[in-house]
């Protein structure tokens, strides 16, 4: 055994496992909140943000880190509104609670 | 101040990100944990940008910065303000955005790709997967455009958003052979030993054509599952940027959420009767309102407001059906006060959700929940289908397909589909606007059975009228 690992190779390892991970977690969703997993999934699939802000990132700018910029407002949008919709539906599931209201 | 976070601490704190990502998932299998999940969501994703903010400390921050707080002013604007029945226009929305980003990141990568990290030229790995990545982002962003004109009702204003399906001929060979034309650009782009911009420009353009012709045949009842697939592709094309910049954040948060608009796509799939491939290749619920002809000789017993109000609070045990007629009506609000008066009277009241009773998975029991009707009422199609034979009544408001029982009948075009056992309970109240027939263009033998009562009206006002004379 000798050389190293190429990163292809190991990105496809964190893939195959991250399906995995993500297979088993879903099924586990209560349907009722069906509609908020698929508000928070977008909140955190915009975590292509990152990949936006490393474009937006060299002192020089030119063609590509202004897209990068702009790319980083339009995962701005899912990031605040994907995590913010989520919290507000999640809120109108906690209230109505009648029994316990000595819990809050 | 860059050298103060070298690349194994960086990898590190997108770990921690990562696993935050994963609780907020898992935080979601019941109401009672989901909040603390939403809040991991969000301190993954503040550890993620934070610590990329830190990497490009020296670079041009104070622009990243300014977007990052213009992009996220309008999302919190949009979450605050809209209504819980846009959810599917917002979610829609929503996709296309991240489509959209990961197009441009892409674009950037092509373009620049020091700036990630990644070597300059792009090894050919990177390639491939940076062309995977750029045209499933491309048909994210077109084809969730067309699916937020549907949900949006734009129709009229573009045909391309019209609801019903848009066909023509030769259609899905046309879709084929520009796809084969894609691949062929996307290995002209893999195998160039430069930047090969033309192919990359051609291939994206082609992506983003097919993402509009792939979405517009398919028909306003099966948007449940268009939006669950799109939600799956915006995932993997955030895995597949992850893929060619070597980010493994990226790559476990896009197949999280990859999967999970699978696993949707396949219960909504299941819960409408339809393989995924009928649903994608379309043209469902174009031109089949025949089937509901040849009905003249039923008859129906119609009753009014006060007959049901009659009827449920004399009853033991009552099963409220809501169906997306009821939200359409706003009717959800006197719903959660008429529930309230039965209970008060001592009638057990429950909620019965057929997976597609909304316009996008779970969307009933959001309604409902924002009208403050208690998750503990609300119940599972699977969970309650047992309970109909020894419920006294069932009030059915705005729902049709997802009741109809020739769903067991051989033969009939829904055969087979999953529905709410409401014949079986021992009187059934149906409100509906008129006779028509629902999405399936099938007609409904319910309506006409003997122990069926049709209370016709717009939902809101029936609601409203009994609620007055239950007291």
């Amino acid at each position: 055994m000798s050389g190293t690992v190429d990163p292809t190779v190991l990105n496809l390892m964190v893939f195959v496992l991250a399906v995995f991970v993500g297979y088993h977690v879903i099924w586990n969703v209560t349907p009722a909140l069906h509609t908020p997993l698929m508000s928070v999934t977008n909140a955190i699939s915009s975590v292509v943000i990152v990949g936006a802000i490393l474009a937006a990132g060299p002192s020089d700018p030119d063609f590509g880190s202004i897209l990068g910029v702009v790319a980083v407002g339009l995962a701005a949008v899912n990031v605040a509104g994907g995590f913010l919709v989520t919290q507000r539906m999640l809120e109108m599931f906690k209230k109505k609670q009648p029994k316990a209201k000595g819990s809050e | 101040m860059a050298p103060a976070m070298s690349a194994n601490q960086i990898t590190l704190l997108y770990l921690v990100a990562s696993v935050c990502f994963i609780l907020a998932l898992k935080g979601l299998s019941s109401p009672t944990s989901a909040r603390r999940g939403n809040a991991f969501g969000i301190a993954g994703m503040a550890i993620a940008v934070l610590t990329t903010l830190a990497v490009i400390a020296k670079g041009r921050i104070d622009l990243v910065l300014l977007a990052m707080v213009v992009g996220g002013a309008i999302g919190a604007f949009v979450a605050r303000r809209v209504q819980m029945t846009q959810m599917p226009e917002l979610v829609a929305a929503m996709h296309s955005l991240v489509g959209m980003a990961a197009v441009l990141i892409a674009i950037a990568a092509v373009n620049n790709p020091a700036s990630f990290g990644v070597p300059d030229p792009l090894p050919t790995g990177n390639k491939l997967e940076l062309f995977i990545g750029t045209f499933v982002g491309a048909i994210t962003f077109s084809g969730s455009v067309i699916a937020f004109g549907k949900l949006a009702g734009l129709g009229k204003q573009f045909r391309l958003f019209s609801s019903a399906p848009v066909v023509f001929p030769g259609q899905h060979m046309v879709n084929l052979a520009l796809a084969l034309v894609m691949i062929g650009f996307g290995a002209a782009f893999f195998l160039a030993d430069d930047k090969a911009w033309t192919a990359f420009a051609v291939m994206t353009a082609i992506a983003f054509v097919l993402g509009v012709l792939i979405i517009i045949p398919i028909g306003g009842a099966d948007m449940p599952v268009v939006i669950s697939m799109l939600n799956s592709y915006s995932g993997w094309a955030a895995a597949g940027i992850g893929f060619s910049l070597n980010n493994s954040l990226l790559i476990v948060a896009g197949s999280l959420v990859g999967s999970s608009g699978a696993i949707l796509s396949y219960i909504m799939c299941k819960a409408m009767n339809r393989s995924f491939i009928s649903v994608i290749l379309g043209g469902f619920g174009a031109a089949e309102g025949t089937a509901a002809a040849g009905t003249g000789d039923k008859t129906v017993r119609s009753g009014s407001s006060e007959d049901a109000a009659f009827l449920m609070a004399n009853a033991e045990s009552v099963i409220i059906v809501p169906g997306y007629g009821l939200a359409v009506a706003r009717a959800q609000h006197a719903v959660a006060e008429m529930t309230e008066k039965l209970i008060e009277k001592g009638v057990n009241v429950r909620y019965a959700i057929h997976p597609v009773a909304g316009r996008m998975p779970g969307h009933m029991n959001v309604l409902l929940a924002e009208a403050e009707v208690p998750y503990d009422q609300v119940f599972e199609m699977d969970d309650i289908n047992g309970e109909f034979g020894t419920t006294d009544v069932v009030l059915v408001l705005g729902a049709n397909d997802v009741v109809n029982p020739l769903a067991y009948e051989k033969g009939s075009a829904i055969y087979g589909m999953p529905v709410l056992d409401v014949h079986k309970s021992r009187t059934v109240l149906v409100n509906k606007r008129s006779m028509a027939s629902g999405y399936a263009g099938l007609d409904n033998p319910l309506f006409y059975m003997d122990k069926t009562m049709m209370v016709f009206g717009d939902a809101k006002k029936v609601v409203e009228e009994i609620v007055k004379a239950i007291d």
